[in-house]
């Protein structure tokens, strides 16, 4: 960037007035006011949503039906995550939910980690032609894999198995790419000297590299876990019985087909229990969630 | 180097990549091919599969169901688009200036971003529920009759792109945020000496230099809304007019493949969404020289 580029030809010539009013004190004051009531308006716009799914949840039934509606629940009643047990089996699609996120992040770090040393730090031929292959992948939607995937996941037999809500998922180009361009980052200087220690490749790249590039993989941790207990449209379709069912799953399926319930408190609690791990690990680690989900750009 | 050569240097590159190869080979790679091969068969997973040539084509843009779910699609983008990217560089302006709470409200802002679609969906059913939402009742205080939202197919769409918009705000306002945070000071301080006013420097100096970064949202927004699949699946009340009528082309998909079991014909249709998202993306990189401004020259 030149500094004097702002007088080139590309950019607008400026048709600034050199004589300004003295008042500009005052005009910041008052768009320093209009700006905090923005802000406040905005918050609570995001807020009340949420707000009204916990108050909600800790109505007991007859309450919820309020006009003008109760904005704080009075009196606060658990009925609703009682309930809720009744509907679905809560600790099993927890526990579901939960396996399948731990399992399929550790599994696509480790997978995708390994691709990534082998695309950044190592030689061979017909490298780059593979890779290329790999980002072609990503230009497809994930539309035009479901059906082939659910065709091979039915094929291998495993339709209602955790095979089938971990192993698909995991395998994206998205997640080597991305581990890749930080091995890449890397110099040359501490493969070198630890080769010349004797040290083989398993020792660089898990001894070595693998803890430099710590932020590429707490990124890609946090977008494959988030991804993996919030996803609904995969699991919706391999995953039907009780026993490996997740719990987005089991929450989007009381409001379903012709039975949906209509004790919204139930179904708030539901999602406040879906929701609230996600949260916590939020809070924990903002900085994280806003980095990955920005890197992932495309979602899908 | 140790091991670096012929078999010893093979066995090393194998053992890293053959794990991740073969699940791409799978999972992935084979998947797309099979989904094209699928495209001109007739198959519904019981019987053998039966070419049929560009028969799935033909019948796909005969479907009014397509047709019908073409162009809710596109009425949604037409909606959603504009109203996320105005407002996420509005938030995003805000978010960029030096003033206290500025974090707690992109904080905030955030959080929908997070949540999954099928929480988000849940909530805004309740919020959108004609008797009893928080909506209507806003409404009535006004003395309007709210309409029936999620159970009527002509509102439905509104409450759909209401929906996203709170939902990917924060998310749109980040990116923007990333490409506001790398325009240089000198250049306001340049406009300042030139005497430039809050609005003209947004003007001249702040829009034109984000040019790219719009870009590259309107591409991500294209690309993800064209494939919106979880608002059209779960928002529109069960057994109302609403959900029979609205759908996307996903869900149409979805619908084709896993109600109907109609493979081939689900595969036709995901590869005409394809071609689509493909050509409109082509179509905005050829438009970009009209009014992407790149620093370099």
């Amino acid at each position: 960037m030149r500094p004097n580029s702002i007088g080139d030809a590309r950019v607008a010539p400026l048709p600034f007035s050199t004589r300004r009013p003295q008042a500009a004190p005052k005009r910041s004051l008052a768009l320093h006011i209009a700006a905090y009531l923005i802000m406040i308006v905005l918050v609570l716009l995001v807020l009340l949503p949420l707000w009204w799914m916990v108050s909600t949840s800790l109505k007991a039934h007859q309450y919820i039906l309020h006009t003008p509606p109760d904005l704080f629940p009075n009196p606060i009643s658990f009925e609703s995550y009682t309930r809720l047990g009744q509907e679905i089996d809560l600790l099993r699609t927890f526990f579901n939910s939960l396996l399948v996120g731990v399992v399929g992040t550790f599994a696509q770090i480790i997978f995708a980690a390994m691709a990534a040393y082998a695309f950044a730090r190592m030689r061979w031929r017909g490298r780059d032609a593979v890779f290329v292959l790999y980002l072609a992948t990503m230009m497809i939607p994930s539309v035009v894999l479901i059906v082939p995937q659910f065709i091979v996941v039915r094929m291998l037999g495993w339709t209602n198995t955790y095979a089938a809500l971990i192993i698909p998922p995991i395998f994206t180009a998205f997640g080597t790419f991305l581990l890749r361009q930080a091995f890449q980052a890397l110099p040359r200087d501490f493969e070198e000297a630890a080769f010349i220690d004797g040290a083989n490749h398993f020792t660089i790249f898990w001894r070595v590299l693998l803890p430099l590039i710590k932020p590429a993989l707490a990124t890609l941790t946090v977008l494959s876990f988030m991804g993996l207990w919030n996803s609904y449209l995969w699991p919706l379709f391999v995953a039907r019985n009780p026993a490996v069912m997740t719990l987005t799953v089991a929450l989007a399926q009381l409001q379903a087909g012709p039975n949906a319930l209509t004790e919204w408190n139930v179904v708030m609690a539901g999602a406040v229990i879906t929701v609230l791990p996600l949260m916590i690990a939020y809070i924990l680690a903002q900085k994280w969630f806003v980095q990955s989900v920005v890197a992932n750009g495309i979602k899908g | 180097m140790a091991g670096d050569y012929g078999w010893q240097k093979w066995k090393w590159v194998l053992l890293f990549i053959l794990p991740s190869l073969i699940g791409l080979l799978v999972f992935v790679f084979t998947p797309i091919a099979t989904s094209f091969w699928l495209a001109f068969q007739n198959w519904n997973l019981l019987s053998p599969p039966k070419f049929v040539g560009l028969d799935n084509f033909n019948a796909l843009f005969a479907d009014p169901e397509f047709w019908s779910a073409l162009r809710y699609t596109l009425g949604f983008i037409f909606l959603y688009i504009p109203l996320v990217f105005v407002l996420g560089l509005g938030l995003a302006l805000l978010l960029n200036q030096k003033l206290r709470g500025v974090i707690v409200v992109r904080a905030v802002t955030f959080v929908p971003v997070i949540a999954s679609w099928v929480v988000i969906s849940l909530i805004w059913k309740w919020i959108f529920n004609p008797q009893y939402g928080l909506v209507n009742y806003g409404l009535s205080i006004f003395g309007i009759q709210g309409p029936a939202w999620l159970f009527d197919p002509n509102v439905a769409l509104y409450a759909l792109v209401i929906t996203s918009v709170w939902k990917d705000l924060g998310y749109v306002a980040m990116l923007y945020l990333g490409g506001l945070q790398g325009i240089a000071d000198q250049y306001y301080e340049a406009a300042k000496i030139d005497g430039a006013t809050a609005w003209d420097r947004l003007r001249y100096v702040t829009l034109p230099l984000l040019t790219p970064t719009m870009f590259f949202i309107v591409i991500i927004l294209l690309i993800n809304s064209f494939q919106a699949f979880d608002q059209f699946w779960l928002m529109p009340m069960p057994g109302s007019a609403a959900q029979r009528n609205v759908q996307s082309i996903v869900t149409e998909v979805v619908k084709q493949a896993f109600s109907y079991n109609r493979m081939g014909y689900a595969s036709a249709m995901s590869w005409v969404l394809f071609v689509l998202i493909f050509v409109i993306t082509f179509v905005q990189f050829r438009l970009q020289k009209r009014w992407v401004y790149y620093e370099t020259e």
